[in-house]
This record gives structure tokens, C-alpha cells and sequence, in this order.
């Protein structure tokens, strides 16, 4: 038992809410301080999605990863900043003011679990927990430099996790090292009753760096239009040193590439506009005015309460989901999810694993992003994993203009230990 | 000129309504009857606690909580279902129902779409025209919301306040298709539903609120509803929303169908309209059409796994259902049809009855005696069959049987027991207040040969001897009647001495004492 305590001094906006001291126990993480993204419930511990509209909310209940963090010893450090309620690719859409790239602070840390990741990158803390809902996790990896794990779906529970889109989220591990996503993997997986969308599939794994004749994709299409070309040839010689350790690399396709973009916006922003209805000021955030009718009164807490790209996103679910509209949109968009399954299932009949950027380009400059449609383009590399609910992860395979570049790999279902193997190979093969 | 609405659908007065006929759809929601709530662990005995006190993350819709199927509300919806003879779909899975509203906690109720639990059933009643097959189009499970309170009453309390403890009780909603035709069937239609569902032990109609109905009721021409193209055609319709006593429904579709032929008989169209039932009043009433135009934006719900649940369906075997208990009751009860009707379509009543001695409830006497005296007396005092102890009615049905009290002191004493339960809950003995009112039966029997008719013999201590001179010495116009052959004034008599001794003097013996007496003097 020993109890931590914390330097307050948060540089980079990383926390929405510090713990000066946690107490931690014996066990996996025994003495560890970690820190968990503001989406997470924590009983007792402010959670408000970096929002207005929960400001002041204090779960009764822990999280299912949170309990299960607790009780392999860990220490929670803080909450971390994020874009409201995920839907952003920069940390900059939060109630509580940007979180700054440590690496570069002029730079966005990417996001949406931007906090976790810069608070990893600059050692606040050893480990942190994201969310990753169409590359929440790998992308704010992939700009400040550290390794992100989105799990395969069902792996993790999310039970405790504020829903921003919950047929594509998962929690996952945000570390510097493999071993630590490994390590951190062991721990937050495994069956959980309350989450019926959870899997009995504990990881109990140690990476292992032999990757000789490991087969690895490379999709044309992540390496095509929109893909700056330094940070391809960043990834291209991260992809050869695992051809130097004995993997074979295949070009391939996945054409359904083409609708991946728009099959996630549609159904992200879809659920989102469900999941976001119950924020109505009757049971969290200030108080409704109640002089006046119980309409007018939500529609004042809904307007004041959200920041404008959660408005934007409620507002395309709703219309997505509006009768007449159904299968234009939202029933289409899962016709095209599937496509993407497929594409997946095929090539992973040929390929072990697939290797591609996990970012188009390097961090954003704050402020450099003002139109949301070219925001959403960046996040063309990540959201393929979601929509199939396949195991992907980041990790850092160099710089570009002196910016962090991260490599993805992605695995079959329930392969996460694989695709860990292969950021394990990586980073071995890098270090060396 | 009948159904002249039909006519390339212009706006006529309707003037005759014998052609026409009334169509019913119902919508009915029940709630279940399970211990726990339908996706969180929460007891559902919530009536007779304070609010928010059976409430959880998960009930409550809190940020991050997810639902849980509660297996054995599924396991509930499978057994209607299957007493409703429907078709369980292969895969259904739950939807969410997106509207605003201050007592659904997520802002989505979780309900079932286009993909039910099951569909195409049926229900057979006995309807106005004998036997009748009401189809059943789906059987769908979902989430009850919560409840608003507005201290002080709705118009004039200054807030409102919000209690989740109803929040999450799972309910089953059955739809009919639109084949009941008449107010009086749609009552009847219920309450087989009702005794059905009861016998599956899988509702309580006495908890407050557990059923609530929509009903669309319409006029039309005999043989619209089957026709082609009847569109056109179309008189309008009226859907009652949140009916939430069989009564009611009954109520309110009569208010409907007098309110919908005025309106057709000056030439209204009628048109689509949603309308609500005003119990107190006994009316319905205009919704604002503006704030009923909903847009549920129904889709998947993407926190729970489809249903699979043919083969479970399979293996449950349900229990006797109301139909084949009425048979058993006819053949191994004395009962006669109707009076099999009614026990067997209450399943308390019927239990009730089951339980009952069996040398008591193979009695023809035992059955008039629950399906008219006991259901008729709780009936008037509003009480449950549930109230009334089994062994005290007992003891009524055998001194009625061992002819120790008369029929009519066997209801008084009945009377005063459940008098006494509504008011204090509980009740003496049978035994104690037929002896303290002294309602034994007064025999001739040990005082009198009777058989032998010699009156002479009568003590006159005995309370039938003394009660008939008493009348004879009373009623002498009457007796002067009779003696002039006037054979009314004996039954005349008769009556007296029976008022006289309170009912408890049969009349066979008083009967015999008068004749004796009269034909003595006379």
C-alpha cells in the first residue's frame, strides 16, 4: 500500500479534474499512477465528457475498467481533457480550454483522448485510459508519440462509459511502452455481465517480438490522395523494418475504403443523437428554469449546455435518423459498415495483419482546423477498425517535420495479442 | 341510404347506421409481473414506497450505464405469447424510441420495432355473436418510463416532480388487429386477456397502473374493412390513448362511437385524430394534433444482442389456460356453462374454487353459490376474491349444506364477514356470529313427530308455533281469507311467519305448522 501524490502543475491542459494524492494496493499495476479520460465514470470524482452540460456531475458508480484498474493496485491520477463527448480529432472541443501537444505546444495532441495521451507523453503519469471511437485512442497516440491499443469490440467493457457512439467505442490503453498497453490490456479485459455486448475473452499475453513470415497488408488506399507524403514515407520505412525482421508485406485493396468516412459519420452522429437526448437538465448540470414550460426549458439547457460540434453531430444524427430518411442514411450506412467487414474478413484470409498510417498527417496547429469537414477527412485512416470492430493499434515510428508519426496496425477479431506482437516487434526493431 | 360516405369519399350526412358497423383495434400494455425491473436489478415492488427508492444507474439512465435483458420478463413475453398463439420471430431485437420528455430518464424509451418478439396470434372470445377469433398482429417487450406527480393536482401545482421507481418495469404490449366490434367486445376481448394472462401467473391486475390501452375505433360500412382499396373509403378514426381501466375502455369506445355518429350524421369528416380518455368525465377529448405528431427516429439498440429465442420458446410449456379450465370445471364440478364462465375467467376466482374441499366443490350448490352470491356480494363492495378466507367460506357452504342455517341467513352471515373485512381486514367466525344472532336453523325436529303431521303434539315453546299464532293473531284478514278459500293468503301468511323468524324457520316446516294450526281452527 503507499499512496501517491501528484505535481499540480498540468502545462499542457491535459486534466479537466487532478487528484493531489490516491491510495493504491498490491496487485498488476501496484503502485502506478493512471490517469482516466473525463468519459469514464468515476464514482465520487467530477465526470463531464469536458462538457458544460455535466459540469459538476459526480458518478455513484465506477466504471467497469475503473473497478477493475482499482483492484490491480493503480492509483487514479486525474481526468483527462477531451473533446466533448469524443467528437473531435484535436482536444480543442472542450468546455475546459485545449490540451496542448507536448511534444509541441503549439500543436494539437490530437484526440479525442487528447488529455490521456499528452499527459502520458509528458510522463505525467505511466499510463492513461482512452476511448476510441473512430480513432480516438490511436490518433492522439499517433501526434504526441506514445502507443494507443483500441481493443477488438466486446473485449473491454464499456460499462461506465458515457456512450458517445456505442456500437463503434471501446476503452482501451494508452501507454509509452507495448509492454505497458500489454500490461494495461491484461487488466481491462475479460467477461463483464452488465455489458451485453461483452466478450469472454481475457488477454493474458506477453508480447513476443518474432514476427518471421508474418504476412502484412498494405492497403493501397492508405497510402492514397489526402495522405501527405512525408508521413507516408515515414510509415513506408517503419513497414520495411518489420520486413527486415522477417515479415512478408503484400500490397492490397479495400475499396470500401471509399464509404468508410461516411458510413461512420452517419452512424456515430446517429447514436450520438440518442445517447445525448437524456442531457435534458432534469437530472445533471444546472438547474432548469422551471417558470417556464418543460419544452422551452430543455431546448434552453440543450442550447446553452452543448458546444457547437456536438450540436452539429446531434443535429445530422437526428436528421440521419428522421423517418424518410432512415434508409437513405442511416440504414445505408450499415449496409456499408458491412462492406467494410468484409473487406476486412478477405483480406484477413490472406494477411496476418494490416499495416497503414494511422494519421493522414502530423498534429494540427491549434486553431488550424475551423472546418469541420476537413477535420472529419483526418480521421479516414482510424474509423475503418471501428466500423468492423477489429483490435488496432499505434504506435510511434519516427517524425516528420520533427512531429510524431505513428504506424497502425490492425488484426483480425479477438487478435489483439497479435497486433500487439507486432507493435512489440516495431519497437523492439526501433530501439535496437 | 346507407354508408353513403363510401361514395367517392364527399362529404355526406350519414342517416342510417344499420348498415354500418363499428371496428375496434386495441393496443394493450401490461405490465409484467417479474421481481426485477426489465434491464437493471431493481425490485419492481415499488407501489407502497416513497419515490426514487427502487431506482439504479441503470434504471435511472445514467451516463454510462447499460441495460441487461432480464431473462425472465422475455421468459414472460414467451409464455403470452405462446398462449396467444403466436409466431415467435426467429431473431427480434429491441429499438430505441427517441422523444423528449421529463419522465424518460435517457431521452429514448427501449422498446421493439420492426422486429417484434412475436407476431400472428390469436385470442378467442366469447363475442356479441357467439365465438369469436380476435387476431393478434405482434407482441412486443419494452421499458416502462417513469411518473411525473404534480403536487396539488396538474392545473395548479407550481412544479412538477419526477419518480423513477416506475422507470424500466417491464411491460408486454399486445396488438390486436382491428377485428372487435363493439365497445362491449373490446370489454370482453380484456377481460379474456386478462384471465389469460393471470393463468400464466405472469400479471396482477389489482397493481395500480399495470395495464393502460389505446384503442382506434372508427364507423364504417358493413364490409369495409375487407375490401380493396377501402382507403378512399376511409370515415376517419379516433385513437384513445391511456385507457388505464377495463372500464374505461368500455366507457370510453361507447362515448366514441355516439360522438363519431353525430359527427357523421351532420356530414363531418372525421379525419385521423388522436383523442384522450377523461375518466372522471366519462368523455374523450382532443389532443392537440401538433404535439402528437411524433418522429421516434426508431433505430437498432446498439447496447443490446438480438433475440434468439425460438428453441427457450419451445420448451416452456404453459400452464391450463381459462378455455380448458372451464371445460374441467363442467365436467368434474357441476357447472353449468355460464356459470363455468364465470369462476374459470378470473383466475384468483377460479383458483379459489379449485382449492375449495372436494366434496364441497363437486356441489352443484357450491358453484351458484361463488359464481352469483360470493362474486356478486364482493362485486358489490368492490372487494377481491383474494380477501375473502377460504375457510370461513367454508364454513357457511356446510351449515348451508347440513341445512343448519337457511340460503338467506348463509348471505347475511356472508354480508357480515366481508362487511367486516373491508372495514377492519379481518372477521369473527361464521360460527360465533350464527350463534350470537341466533341464526340456527329452527327445526321441528325432537319437538314434533313432523312426519306424522299430527300438530297436536307441537310444544308451544317451539319459535315456529309461537311465531305462527302470533301471525294468525296479527293477520286476521288474512286468515279470514284463506278460511274463505282465498289460497294466496296462505302463501301470504306464510311470508309473515318467515319475516318473523328472521329467515331462519324453513319454510317446509312452517308450511306444515300453519296448515296444521289453520286447518285445526278451520
Amino acid at each position: 500500500m503507499a499512496t501517491l501524490t501528484f505535481p499540480q502543475d498540468d502545462r499542457y491542459n491535459a486534466f479537466i479534474t487532478m487528484l493531489d494524492k490516491a491510495e493504491t494496493g498490491p496487485g498488476k499495476l501496484s503502485g502506478i499512477g493512471i490517469a482516466i479520460k473525463d468519459n469514464i465514470s468515476t464514482r465520487g470524482i467530477q465526470t463531464t465528457c469536458a462538457s458544460r452540460i455535466l459540469e459538476g456531475y459526480l458518478p455513484p458508480y465506477d466504471a467497469h475498467v475503473v473497478k477493475l484498474v482499482k483492484k490491480a493496485g493503480s492509483g487514479i491520477v486525474g481526468k483527462t481533457n477531451m473533446d466533448e463527448f469524443g467528437m473531435g480529432t484535436t482536444t480543442e472541443n472542450s468546455a475546459f480550454g485545449p490540451t496542448k501537444n507536448p511534444a509541441d505546444t503549439s500543436r494539437v495532441p490530437g484526440g479525442s483522448s487528447g488529455g490521456s495521451a499528452a499527459a502520458v507523453a509528458s510522463g505525467m503519469v505511466r499510463m492513461a485510459l482512452g476511448t476510441d471511437t473512430g480513432g480516438s485512442i490511436r490518433c492522439p497516440a499517433a501526434f504526441c508519440g506514445i502507443v494507443g491499443h483500441k481493443p477488438t469490440y466486446g473485449r473491454v467493457s464499456r460499462y461506465g462509459l458515457i456512450a458517445y457512439a456505442n456500437s463503434l467505442e471501446q476503452i482501451g490503453p494508452m501507454a509509452r511502452t507495448v509492454s505497458d498497453i500489454s500490461l494495461l490490456m491484461e487488466v481491462l479485459t475479460g467477461y463483464d455481465p452488465s455489458d451485453s455486448t461483452s466478450v469472454n475473452c481475457p488477454y493474458a499475453h506477453i508480447p513476443d517480438p518474432d514476427i518471421r513470415g508474418l504476412k502484412i497488408g498494405v492497403p493501397e488506399e492508405y497510402f492514397g490522395e489526402g495522405v501527405n507524403p512525408r508521413v507516408a514515407s515515414v510509415v513506408w520505412d517503419g513497414i520495411s523494418l518489420l520486413e527486415r525482421k522477417g515479415a512478408d508485406i503484400i500490397t492490397c485493396r479495400m475499396p470500401s475504403m471509399a464509404y468508410a468516412l461516411a458510413a461512420y459519420y452517419v452512424t456515430c452522429t446517429s447514436e450520438a443523437s440518442s445517447n445525448l437526448a437524456r442531457f435534458d437538465g432534469v437530472r445533471y448540470g444546472p438547474p432548469a428554469d422551471t417558470r417556464q414550460t418543460w419544452h422551452e426549458s430543455f431546448q434552453e439547457r440543450r442550447r446553452d449546455g452543448f458546444g457547437t460540434e456536438v450540436k452539429r453531430r446531434i443535429m445530422l444524427g437526428t436528421f440521419a435518423l428522421s423517418s424518410g430518411y432512415y434508409g437513405k442514411y442511416y440504414a445505408k450506412a450499415q449496409a456499408a459498415r458491412q462492406q467494410v467487414r468484409n473487406d476486412f474478413l478477405r483480406l484477413f484470409r490472406e494477411v496476418d495483419v494490416i499495416a497503414g498510417p494511422t494519421m493522414p498527417t502530423v498534429a494540427f496547429r491549434i486553431g488550424e482546423k475551423t472546418d469541420p469537414l476537413s477535420m472529419y477527412l483526418s480521421d479516414i485512416l482510424t474509423v475503418p477498425a471501428n466500423l468492423a470492430g477489429i483490435p488496432a493499434i499505434s504506435v510511434p515510428c519516427g517524425t516528420s517535420e520533427g512531429l510524431p508519426v505513428g504506424l497502425q496496425i490492425m488484426g483480425p477479431h479477438f487478435r489483439d495479442e497479435r497486433v500487439i506482437d507486432v507493435a512489440y516487434a516495431f519497437e523492439q526493431g526501433v530501439s535496437r | 341510404m346507407t354508408g353513403t360516405a363510401d361514395t367517392a369519399g364527399q362529404e355526406s350526412r350519414v342517416t342510417d347506421f344499420s348498415d354500418d358497423e363499428v371496428i375496434i383495434g386495441l393496443e394493450i400494455h401490461c405490465q409484467l409481473d417479474t421481481l426485477t425491473k426489465l434491464f437493471c436489478g431493481c425490485s419492481t415492488d415499488y407501489r407502497d414506497d416513497g419515490p426514487n427508492t427502487h431506482v439504479c444507474p441503470i434504471c435511472l439512465g445514467l451516463p454510462g450505464s447499460l441495460p441487461r435483458v432480464n431473462r425472465k420478463a422475455i421468459e414472460y413475453a414467451l409464455r403470452v405469447a405462446k398462449a396467444l398463439n403466436c409466431t415467435i420471430v426467429e431473431e427480434s431485437e429491441f429499438a430505441r424510441k427517441n422523444y423528449f420528455y421529463p419522465d424518460l430518464n435517457k431521452g429514448f424509451q427501449i422498446t421493439q420495432y420492426d422486429r417484434p418478439l412475436a407476431v400472428k396470434g390469436y385470442l378467442d372470445i366469447e363475442g356479441d355473436d357467439g365465438e369469436k377469433r380476435v387476431r393478434i398482429t405482434r407482441v412486443h417487450v419494452e421499458e416502462d418510463p417513469g411518473r411525473l406527480v404534480h403536487k396539488g393536482g396538474a392545473d395548479r401545482a407550481k412544479y412538477t416532480l419526477v419518480d423513477y421507481n416506475r422507470a424500466g418495469i417491464p411491460l408486454i404490449e399486445i396488438v390486436t388487429e382491428p377485428d372487435i366490434r363493439s365497445p362491449k367486445e373490446a370489454r370482453k376481448f380484456l377481460n379474456k386477456l386478462r384471465a389469460t394472462l393471470e393463468y400464466l401467473g405472469v400479471f396482477d391486475s389489482e397493481k395500480e397502473g399495470s395495464l393502460r390501452v389505446d384503442a382506434n375505433i372508427s364507423i364504417q360500412p358493413r364490409g369495409w374493412f375487407d375490401r380493396e382499396g377501402k382507403g378512399k373509403a376511409d370515415r376517419g378514426r379516433a385513437e384513445v390513448k391511456n385507457i388505464s381501466s377495463y372500464k374505461g375502455v368500455e366507457k370510453a369506445l361507447t362515448f366514441e362511437v355516439t360522438r363519431q355518429k353525430n359527427a357523421l350524421r351532420r356530414g363531418q369528416r372525421l379525419g385521423t385524430e388522436t383523442r384522450h380518455f377523461v375518466e372522471t368525465r366519462g368523455v374523450t377529448t382532443s389532443s392537440r394534433s401538433k404535439e402528437m405528431e411524433q418522429e421516434y427516429r426508431y433505430f437498432p439498440e446498439p447496447d443490446l444482442r438480438p433475440l434468439r429465442v425460438c428453441a427457450w420458446a419451445d420448451e416452456i410449456v404453459l400452464p391450463e389456460l381459462p378455455d380448458a379450465r372451464k371445460v374441467r370445471f363442467m365436467q368434474n364440478y357441476a357447472f353449468s356453462s355460464t356459470h363455468a364462465a364465470t369462476v374459470t375467467g378470473d383466475w384468483k376466482v377460479a383458483e379459489f374454487y379449485d382449492n375449495l374441499p372436494i366434496d364441497l366443490r363437486t356441489q352443484a350448490a357450491t358453484a351458484t353459490w361463488v359464481a352469483d352470491t360470493l362474486l356478486g356480494e364482493l362485486n358489490y363492495r368492490d372487494m377481491s376474491i383474494s380477501s375473502v378466507p377460504s375457510d370461513h367460506f367454508c364454513h357457511i357452504l356446510i351449515d348451508l349444506k347440513e341445512g343448519n342455517i337457511t340460503e338467506k341467513s348463509g348471505v347475511e352471515v356472508l354480508r357480515h364477514i366481508l362487511d367486516q373485512i373491508k372495514d377492519t381486514g379481518s372477521c369473527e367466525s361464521p360460527k360465533n356470529y350464527i350463534e350470537r344472532e341466533g341464526l340456527k336453523v329452527i327445526s321441528l325436529k325432537g319437538t314434533v313427530e313432523a312426519q306424522s303431521g299430527v300438530t297436536g303434539l307441537l310444544t308451544d315453546d317451539n319459535p315456529i308455533v309461537i311465531a305462527v299464532k302470533e301471525v294468525i293473531a296479527e293477520q286476521t284478514q288474512a286468515v279470514a281469507d284463506f278460511a274463505a278459500g282465498k289460497k294466496e293468503a296462505f302463501n301470504f301468511l306464510v311470508g309473515q311467519v318467515m319475516k318473523k323468524t328472521r329467515g331462519r324457520a324453513k319454510p317446509a316446516d312452517v308450511n306444515q305448522v300453519l296448515s296444521g294450526i289453520l286447518g285445526k281452527e278451520g
